[in-house]
């Protein structure tokens, strides 16, 4: 049902609390961080003399003054709280100040005197790749004989695909406000996607157990996988200065600091040889993947492992060798972003398929469809998973004909033909994504439901509100199952001494996971009032039907209320946990093997862009979409994740560019120089449809499928929009040479190169040869 | 001791003791403890932090309310307004405002954190146009950050959001007594004087000022110098307010020209260039944003000289002329020659700009701007240019062409001016001209492009000006192709979410 998002009436009145809105107690101390100023270098000396004497300043803290664990990294242990003695990035947190206020706290962090011994910095994936230094060991995929089969094929192509990074820009920054409690605890109210992560970060930090720290968080400003890890920093550096100075510490990062410190979207950059048939159907493929992660591993593994699964998107590899480094680089160390290494890998498989179609002549989407997934042969993923209750035949079929697909090609076509400042572009892609972390353990959730007296109900979960609608879709089941109003249900602030030990609000599988526990919470009380209920008016369970507010017993009926009042007289209990892990999963992540997802999600879109060739100015004329998710929990939030996931990843492969200047600085960070699309960006001509009437054919919550990542990949279809409107300006056959993010800059540089061929087998990026 | 006096939900506030440099941002959430109105960048580039100021109007029958970026904007610089924030717009029984109640019927927030800052705007737009159409409602978001929506149904919200019946803050508030009233008994006589802080209200207590204080920052609408705090931590010298002289905020349109006072809002100042040269109304559309624009002034731009302020090459082209005023002694100064270097000007000390003249446009000479920079709204600039040229029967007679973002100060292209001048209007003569650019400009390369990109824009810059200037009707723009790409084929089926 499309109920409105259970916040939006406080979003929009300015009510809703974030973080840095919480009144906080009177002697509360405002925290800044100290930052270094170079990328790769030993700190010979740090005099923190003129921070402390800087006007209002309380506390500092450094490497030194972490009780505990001097580490925030949840995987490996190498992401230093504070800096002790080597520099790993130009931003890297050096220390920490508490003071009297916000600015007097920022304006004191500047004045450290550090004084540095410089070292080589590896700033690029070339020059890592060179120096072949990684964060994480080299990983390899390999199926069937992918050498043999190159070799064989009649037609192979070699080319290389570059790829951004990307800045979260959530709205909100990222807070953390620590404030002590008796007898040695701490709460710390954090804007965090993975409360229980932060818990044991400040309880190591701090020398503390698990069971000292609560960590709360009602509502972030948006996530997107940039408060996965990143959080349990901020919120490690503010308990450390509220544990030194036992006052309440708020450390807020200002924007600047907030995207020079945080990690981001990993940068790819792919070498692949591919080998296909004159048909376009792929026969091999070898890629060497290598990405930016930065100088730690933070969530790098999964990330890169993850885009290895999805170099298929949704297409039959039947030979395959992927060979992935996870280079290490004296820049910031990048992190979990929607999609989080999906998007990556499928830019390498689409940009793959758009030149075998272009080498060919052919029609991109004849080629796509060519190489999908079938439905009952050809349907083992690379990894070895089944693809079961296969959609992409269907969605790519009926969003062809909703969209004209081909009475448009034509018409760009034409268009082309008679206009020579303005190009226009056009491409249809498909996204299959899956569903689940790819670490089993984490596919588990617990909730908590309270009901009281008066029949309404309590609802906490270990799901994270981020702007995505998790706490509308889990009330809403709790709401489905006791037969209530929404209005019925109130969800309460995530909480560590709650519901403990939770997962991340991340890999979009919170409404699949925390919607199945709250289920079985509200299952065990309904079950709880079933049974008083037979005992009491003498009928059988199935007589018993909760409605409308009401409950049916047999040919009475009272209201809900009044149940659980006669229940609670009875002495039963009204609260319960539940819990919920996912079925039929296993993988082994040493072999990159098994059954790592529950089901994938589909969708595909049809982008048409304009492209200015005297600037490389581009706009996206139209979008057509056709998206699944299942037998949707709430059509309208999921519209949201579908249209706001698609913008997101235009932004990434358009306008977004991550600029570092030859010391290895980030210069674009702040919205003036970082730019995320506007109200403009949102195409004038969409039509955007969820799948409906397809129920997931796994048994998950209501048949429902999770939204929050697949739609990102939809902008995929921009992209390759450009490039097709670029290679109109080229010989047939050109192999345009695009770089995402395709900035004005890249589209002429792209527009440069394709004018300037003759032939496409010299095209830059792609070399072509056909033995035949 | 004086304070700052303004109106809030109908109260009349008078701040004092507090920073000079405080913005509005901090005062709400600091002072008043309203949280509602948000920071997400404090550099005016996001939006969270939007609010709405009412101004008397020129006459006082009415209050002009527009959005502005609270976060730097500093709280002494609306002194004698009226300040309206997101926690205003609700019914005294709680009930949302039309914009309120627009945005959650059509599920226009996610994550909620831009969310008030879209309604203030949606909210001053409210205010202004009856029923906005979406373009209307697009500009009016140009400086709105959201990274949840995709914007679609924000959008929608602000074309319906006319529909809703009307309880409180309806379009008649601007002409209510008690919001004009109210405004005039706060209305100064004398200049508000704070520790490093002044508000003149003439033009000769300001130049007084300047004088005696010839080290004074003189402060217009602070969307520079906001961030000079807010994000320099910068300790700032005594300041001195221009948005409260009245002189400075005229607008004279005469044969010769228009002239624009100094405490002219760009909003104003570009509406006023625009109604002479329709051609600039893409400049003026792109230049910072709806807050930014209502804010900021068009001297405070060119006094400020930095080498990517868009008006700077849009003036030069037209040969404005700058009015410039110490102690009694006023001079004028062709805007060209203000320029020394990087954000130097020929400002003396104690000496300010009063003016801009913007000369009346001449019969066959084309005039056109134009911007290139990775997004289309509220950028800055990569490369902007502007271009003044008359062409006599097929032969350039006069061309002034300026730049900014190709060298340390916005400049014109005298090796490219003289190529032109007297060549024939011919793909071939542009060519050549194009070929003198790198005679003129050595650009940088930094974030927004590199040298080499900027360099080849610049001429293909030329050559568009040229493709619109030659009787040509081939589309030489983007936006030229919506239309096509939707032509036959656009299907809106019932689930569709089409706007």
């Amino acid at each position: 049902m499309s109920t409105r998002h259970e916040s939006a009436h406080l979003h929009v009145s300015g009510q809703a609390l974030y973080a840095d809105d919480i009144p906080l107690p009177a002697n509360t101390l405002h925290a800044a961080f100290g930052l270094s100023s170079i990328a790769h270098g030993r700190i010979r000396a740090l005099d923190l003399t003129p921070v402390r004497e800087s006007p209002g300043v309380v506390a500092i803290a450094a490497a030194a003054d972490v009780p505990g664990e001097n580490n925030y990294g949840s995987a490996v242990h190498d992401d230093p709280i504070f800096a002790p003695d080597l520099v790993q990035y130009a931003g890297q947190p050096l220390f920490a100040v508490a003071a009297d206020s916000y600015t007097a706290a920022r304006k004191a962090a500047r004045r450290a005197r550090v004084e540095y011994e410089p070292l080589p910095a590896i700033l690029d994936i070339r020059a890592a790749l060179a120096a072949q230094i990684t964060v994480l060991p080299t990983q390899r995929l390999t199926r069937g004989r992918p050498h043999e089969a190159l070799a064989e094929a009649p037609h192979r192509m070699q080319g290389t695909v570059h790829i951004g990074g990307q800045d979260h820009f959530y709205l909100e920054g990222q807070i953390s406000i620590a404030v002590p409690q008796e007898d040695g605890a701490m709460l710390v109210h954090s804007s965090t996607q993975h409360p229980s992560e932060v818990q044991q970060i400040v309880a190591h930090a701090l020398g503390k157990r698990a069971n000292q720290v609560t960590v709360q968080c009602r509502r972030m400003g948006g996530g997107f996988g940039g408060k996965e890890t990143q959080p349990a920093l901020i919120a490690a550096a503010a308990a450390v200065l509220a544990h030194k100075t036992g006052r309440p510490v708020k450390l807020r990062l200002d924007r600047d600091t907030d995207m020079l410190m945080t990690g981001k979207r990993h940068d790819f950059l792919a070498d692949y040889t591919v080998g296909f048939d004159e048909r376009g159907r792929i026969l091999a493929l070898t890629v060497m993947l290598a990405s930016r992660c930065g100088y730690s591993a933070d969530l790098s593994g999964p990330v890169n492992d993850r885009a290895m699964m999805h170099i298929d998107n949704a297409y039959f590899l039947e030979n395959v060798d992927i060979v992935s480094h996870r280079c290490k680089t004296h820049t910031v160390s990048n992190t979990a972003f929607r999609g989080f290494g999906g998007p990556q890998g499928m830019m390498v498989i689409e940009q793959i398929v758009d030149s075998i179609a272009r080498a060919l002549g052919m029609d991109p989407l004849e080629v796509r469809r060519r190489n999908f997934y079938g439905i009952d042969d050809r349907n083992v993923t690379h990894y070895g998973q089944t693809v079961e209750h296969n959609l992409i035949h269907t969605i790519v079929d009926r969003l062809a004909e909703s969209s004209h697909y081909r009475e448009r090609r034509r018409q760009v076509q034409e268009w082309n033909d008679t206009h020579r400042h303005v190009r226009r572009g056009l491409a249809l892609t498909p996204v299959k994504f899956g569903i689940s972390f790819t670490a089993t353990m984490f596919n588990q959730a617990g909730a908590l439901i309270h009901v009281y007296t008066d029949g309404t109900v309590l609802l906490n979960h270990g799901g994270t509100e981020m702007g995505q609608g998790l706490f509308t879709k889990v009330a809403q089941v709790v709401a489905t199952e006791f037969g209530l109003p929404l209005t019925a249900v109130r969800v309460s602030a995530t909480d560590t001494s709650k519901v403990p030990n939770t997962s991340a609000s991340a890999a979009s599988a919170s409404a699949d996971l925390n919607g199945k526990a709250a289920q079985a919470a509200a299952e065990t009380i309904r079950g709880r009032l079933v049974q008083f209920a037979c005992e009491t008016f003498g009928v059988a369970a199935p007589a018993v039907i909760f409605r409308d507010g009401k409950v049916f017993i047999g040919e009475r009926h009272l209201p809900f209320a009044d149940l659980v009042m006669q229940a609670y007289r009875a002495r039963v209990s009204l609260s319960a946990t539940g819990y919920y892990r996912t079925p039929k999963i296993e993988y082994d992540k040493t072999t990159l093997r098994g059954r790592p997802f529950f089901y994938f999600a589909y969708g595909a879109a049809l982008s048409e862009v304009a492209v200015d060739t005297l600037t490389g100015e581009t706009q996206l004329l139209r979008v057509d979409i056709l998206h699944d998710a299942g037998r949707s929990l709430n059509p309208a939030i999921d519209l949201g994740q579908v249209e706001g996931g698609f913008l997101q990843g235009v932004g990434w492969l358009t306008s977004e560019e991550l600029w570092w200047n030859a010391k290895g600085e980030l210069q674009t960070h702040a919205p003036s120089t970082y730019k995320i699309p506007t109200a403009r960006d949102w195409p004038p001509h969409a039509q955007v449809k969820l799948l409906d009437e397809r129920p997931n054919g796994e048994e998950t919550i209501y048949r429902s499928k999770a939204v929050g990542e697949p739609p990102l990949m939809l902008a995929i279809s921009v992209f390759l929009a450009i490039r097709d409107a670029i290679a109109s300006c080229g010989p047939p056959g050109v192999q345009p040479d695009l770089t995402a993010p395709a900035t004005p800059e890249a589209v002429l540089r792209s527009l440069a190169s394709v004018r300037a061929e003759t032939a496409p087998q010299a095209a830059a990026g792609v070399r072509v040869e056909a033995d035949v | 001791m004086d304070g700052v006096r303004f109106l809030l939900d109908g109260r009349l506030v008078c701040a004092e003791n507090l920073p000079r440099t405080m913005t509005v941002l901090e005062y709400l959430r600091e002072v008043e403890h309203r949280t509602g109105t948000k920071e997400g960048c404090a550099e005016g580039d996001c939006g969270a932090c939007t609010v709405v100021l009412g101004e008397p109007s020129a006459d006082g029958s009415r209050v002009e309310y527009r959005a502005v970026n609270s976060c730097i904007r500093f709280l002494p610089t609306i002194d004698g307004q009226e300040l309206v924030t997101v926690e205003s717009l609700s019914g005294p029984d709680g009930s949302l405002h039309p914009v309120q109640q627009a945005m959650v019927d059509h599920h226009a927030s996610q994550c909620g954190f831009c969310t008030p800052g879209f309604v203030m705007s949606l909210f001053a737009l409210y205010l202004q146009i009856p029923a906005p159409t979406r373009e209307q409602v697009i500009d009016a978001l140009s400086g709105n950050l959201c990274r949840c929506t995709g914007y679609r149904p924000i959008i929608e919200a602000g074309v319906r959001m006319s529909e809703y019946p009307v309880t409180h803050w309806g379009r008649d508030t601007p002409l209510s007594a008690a919001h004009c009233d109210g405004l005039r008994t706060i209305r100064r006589d004398r200049a508000l004087r704070l520790p490093g802080f002044f508000a003149p209200l003439t033009v000769d207590e300001l130049a007084a000022e300047l004088e005696r204080e010839p080290g004074a920052l003189v402060l217009a609408g602070g969307t520079d110098i906001g961030l000079w705090v807010t994000k320099q931590l910068r300790e700032l010298p005594p300041i001195v307010y221009v948005g409260a002289v009245a002189e400075l905020k005229q607008v004279r349109r005469d044969a010769a020209g228009i002239e624009i006072g100094a405490a002219v809002s760009l909003t104003e100042a570009w509406s006023a260039v625009v109604a002479a040269y329709p051609t600039l109304a893409e400049m003026a559309q792109r230049f910072g944003s709806p807050p930014v624009r209502n804010s900021g002034t068009l001297c405070g731009n060119l006094a400020n000289g930095s080498p990517i302020g868009d008006s700077l090459p849009v003036l030069i082209a037209l040969d404005a002329e700058l009015v410039l005023r110490r102690g009694t002694k006023v001079r004028s100064l062709s805007l060209e020659r203000f320029y020394l270097g990087y954000q130097r000007t020929a400002l003396e000390p104690g000496e300010f700009v009063t003016s801009v003249k913007v000369p009346a446009p001449q019969a066959r000479r084309w005039v056109a701007g134009y911007k290139v920079s990775k997004r289309f709204d509220q950028d800055i600039s990569g490369i902007a240019v502007a271009f003044s040229v008359q062409v006599e029967d097929g032969r350039v007679v006069d061309a002034r062409i300026a730049f900014g973002g190709m060298a340390a100060v916005a400049a014109r292209a005298p090796a490219t001016e003289r190529a032109l001048i007297g060549a024939v209007w011919s793909e071939a003569s542009i060519d050549s001209a194009v070929a003198k650019l790198a005679e003129d400009f050595k650009p940088l390369t930094d974030m927004r492009a590199s040298s080499a990109y900027r360099l080849q824009t610049a001429g293909n810059l030329l050559r568009r000006f040229y493709f619109e200037h030659c009787g040509s009707a081939a589309p030489t723009r983007t936006a030229d192709a919506v239309a096509a790409s939707s032509s036959a084929t656009h299907t809106a089926g019932p689930a569709a979410a089409s706007l």
